[in-house]
Order: structure tokens, then sequence, then C-alpha cells
């Protein structure tokens, strides 16, 4: 890969995490168990998605082939993703998006923290952006795994299954590999291997208020980076992509 | 009629548009004109999302356009920067005032504490009671939390520091 082509793909791992995420938050509307939580998955959904136009529509423009934000999100197949697997799991019942919303929250907040002080200036501008609503994201997703957890015997066990259900996921978001280290090397990029401490930490923290324990569970899965997913992303992409897929470039 | 722009014509327009979830906050109150400037004839308008996904900036640009085009000046330009980020510090005291009148808190403090976490106090737009209580941090729109009054027990909108 040459050095643009690598930046492109970083753009995407990260403009791809926040769509996928905010795609399936997208599901709970009028799903939700109560309405002032319909509003906020959905409005926490709609920060995502405009982080993924910021990035997308970047990514398009480092690419300079004539694929815009729309092109990127639409036009791409599950190979061509980069999402990590955490984000495109299914949001089984609430605790368990709970779950991967805290996980991901707290990656996404040191990531962007660091992301800020990149040597790029528009992806450093998008992440002081972003990193504002990031912070009321993870302050809802930690209050309500601390809620369910100390909460009654049920929500307690239905919080600790979901916080298990998902721990083999998250080992891949502190993975690095060639493009990760070009980017550090060039300052763009975080070295996300180093932020794993600071996870842990905050994790425990949250978990420890929320009587609750962290998981011991041997497996873990990886693989985004080189665009081999679960099966859901392709169901994901399906509904997603319909419109355009059937009428291809169809406008509002 | 095609009128000659200068900065202070273009300036009173875009005191004419206004925010389309908020009608009563002009988008200058809410602090999204960044700058106004004239490149030889033609004015310069800098503009800055509120949140990253808002929906109302794309009506916010169409609506910049119609007030400026429907004021004879029909020929400008409108860049969106993202840095520095928005931030609710911006709010002019006009656009305070006037989110109060509407029946909306106005943001409370700095950015910088909400954003470590303090709990601001925020008064009631309906009674003036500081007796108040957080329901969500997320509201009808991406920029406001639901709260409501302990003294008038009527829930209102909170207009959240960013």
């Amino acid at each position: 890969m040459t050095e643009k082509e690598m930046l492109v793909d970083y753009l995407l791992r990260l403009g791809d995490n926040s769509l996928i995420l905010g795609q399936r938050l997208a599901e709970w509307c009028g799903h939700a168990p109560i309405l002032e939580e319909d509003l906020a998955i959905t409005n926490i959904g709609l920060d995502l998605l405009g982080q993924s136009r910021l990035l997308l529509t970047y990514a398009g423009e480092v690419e300079g082939k004539g694929r815009d934000e729309d092109k990127l999100a639409f036009h791409r197949d599950t190979m061509a993703w980069r999402n990590f697997l955490l984000l495109e799991q299914p949001n089984g019942d609430f605790a368990k998006t709970m779950a991967r919303q805290m996980y991901f929250d707290a990656f996404q907040y040191l990531q962007y923290e660091a992301l800020s002080k990149s040597s790029d200036p528009q992806l450093a501008g998008i992440a002081t952006k972003s990193i504002k609503e990031i912070t009321y994201h993870r302050r809802h997703s930690s209050n309500w795994v601390i809620r369910l957890g100390d909460g009654t015997l049920e929500s307690h066990d239905k919080m600790q299954t979901a916080l298990n259900e998902l721990w083999g996921f998250v080992h891949e978001m502190f993975d690095m590999d060639d493009v990760d280290n070009a980017m550090l090397a060039k300052g763009i990029g975080v070295d996300v291997a180093a932020l794993r401490p600071a996870w842990d930490q905050y994790i425990e923290e949250v978990l420890a208020e929320a009587t609750l324990s962290r998981p011991y569970v041997t497996w873990s899965v990886r693989g985004s980076r080189e665009g081999k997913h679960s099966e859901h992303l392709g169901y994901i992409l399906a509904e997603m992509q319909f419109l355009q897929r059937a009428y291809p470039d169809a406008k509002w | 009629m095609v009128v000659t722009a200068d900065i202070e014509k273009v300036t009173s327009v875009l005191e004419m548009v206004k925010d389309p979830e908020i009608p009563v906050l002009s988008i200058t109150d809410m602090g999204i004109i960044r700058n106004v400037e004239m490149k030889g004839d033609r004015p310069s308008i800098t503009i800055t999302p509120t949140y990253s996904g808002c929906p109302a900036m794309d009506v916010i640009e169409e609506d910049i356009t119609i007030m400026l085009k429907l004021h004879g000046i029909e020929d400008f330009e409108l860049k969106t920067e993202i840095s520095p980020a928005w931030t609710t510090d911006w709010m002019t005291a006009e656009g305070k005032r006037k989110l109060r009148e509407f029946g909306i808190a106005p943001p409370e403090g700095t950015s910088k504490s909400a954003l470590l976490g303090h709990d601001p106090v925020v008064t009631c737009p309906l009674c003036g009671s500081k007796e108040t209580t957080v329901v969500s941090e997320f509201g009808s729109t991406a920029c406001k939390a639901q709260y409501r009054c302990t003294d008038c027990l009527e829930p209102f909108d909170y207009f959240k520091c960013v």
C-alpha cells in the first residue's frame, strides 16, 4: 500500500466504526424501553452518523477517485468494511446494547483524545469536535451499566451476561497493524495498544461501582482490519444499502 | 434587484436567518457564523456545525443561500469549517435571553466544566427556581437535555453545554 492508500484505510476504519454503530443504534428507534431512552439512543446514533460523514467525506477526498461519503457508505460490500467486529454485533437486549456502547465509548474517548493532537489538521479537527459528543455518550452508557448492575438481581445478571458475551470482541480494538504503525510514525495516527491500561482502568472503575465483575472469557476474535467480518455485517448492509442498490444514485 | 454587498449588509441579512429547530434564535446568536469577509466584491461567509450529525445544518445552509438571494446578494461563497469546534460558550447573551423567554433553559457555566462531568445548576425557565433535576442528558434535539422543575413540576428543555 502507498502512504495515501494507508491514510484512506485508516480514515475508513474510523468512519466505518461510527457508521456501523450508528446504524445499529438506529434500530432501537421506537423500541427502547422508555421514551427518554429512545431519544438518547437515537441522538447518540445521530452523533456517530455525523462523525462518519466527516470521516468518509475526508477519506474520499484523500483517495481522489471521486468517491464521496455516499459512495463509500452505500457502494462497498462487506470485505471492504473496516469497522470493529464488536460494533456489528446485534443489539440483543438493552443490557447488551449498553455493554457494547460502554466498551466502545471508553475506547473511542481515549482514541479521539489522542487523535485531537494528530499532525493531520483535518483529522485533529474532526476528533476535537467529536470528543465533546463522546463525553456525553460515555457518561450515558456507563451510568446505565452502573444502574443495571447495581439494580435488581435480574438486571444484575443480564448486565453481567452481556458484558461476558461481548468481551471476546474488545481485544482487536487495541491491535496495531502495518497501517496503524505507519500512521503512528507520521504522527497522524494513535498507538491504540498503549491505550489498553487506561481503558482497563476505566472499565474496572465502572464495573466496581456497578457491583459487576470483569469478564473472565478466554476466547477472542479479530479480523476487521482485513475485512474479515462476522455474518452480521452483511445483514446490516443489506438493509442500509438497499435503496442505493435498487435505485443507484437516487436522491431525496 | 441585485445590490452591492458589503459586510454590514451581509451581516444584517444573516441576522434574519433563524435556527430551524429553535426559531427564536438567529444563527448569529447561536455562534454558527464564524466569519464574514469581502473577497473583492464577493462576500465570503464561514459557518461551523453545532453537532456533527445535526440535521439542521443542511437546512441552515439552504436558508442562508435563500435569504441572501432574497436580499439581492447573488454571488457569495459559503464555507464550512469544523475547527475550532463549536461551543455553547459562543452563544451570545442576547441568544441566551431569547432561549429562556422561549422556555428553554440556556447553557449554564462553561463548556469545559460540563465536559468534566460537573452537574450544572439549571434554572427553570418557567418559574425561575433552581430546584431542578435532570431527566435525561439527551432530548428532542442533539443540543438539548431534558429537565424537570421540582418546584413548579413542569418539564423543560435545557440547552446543554458542549
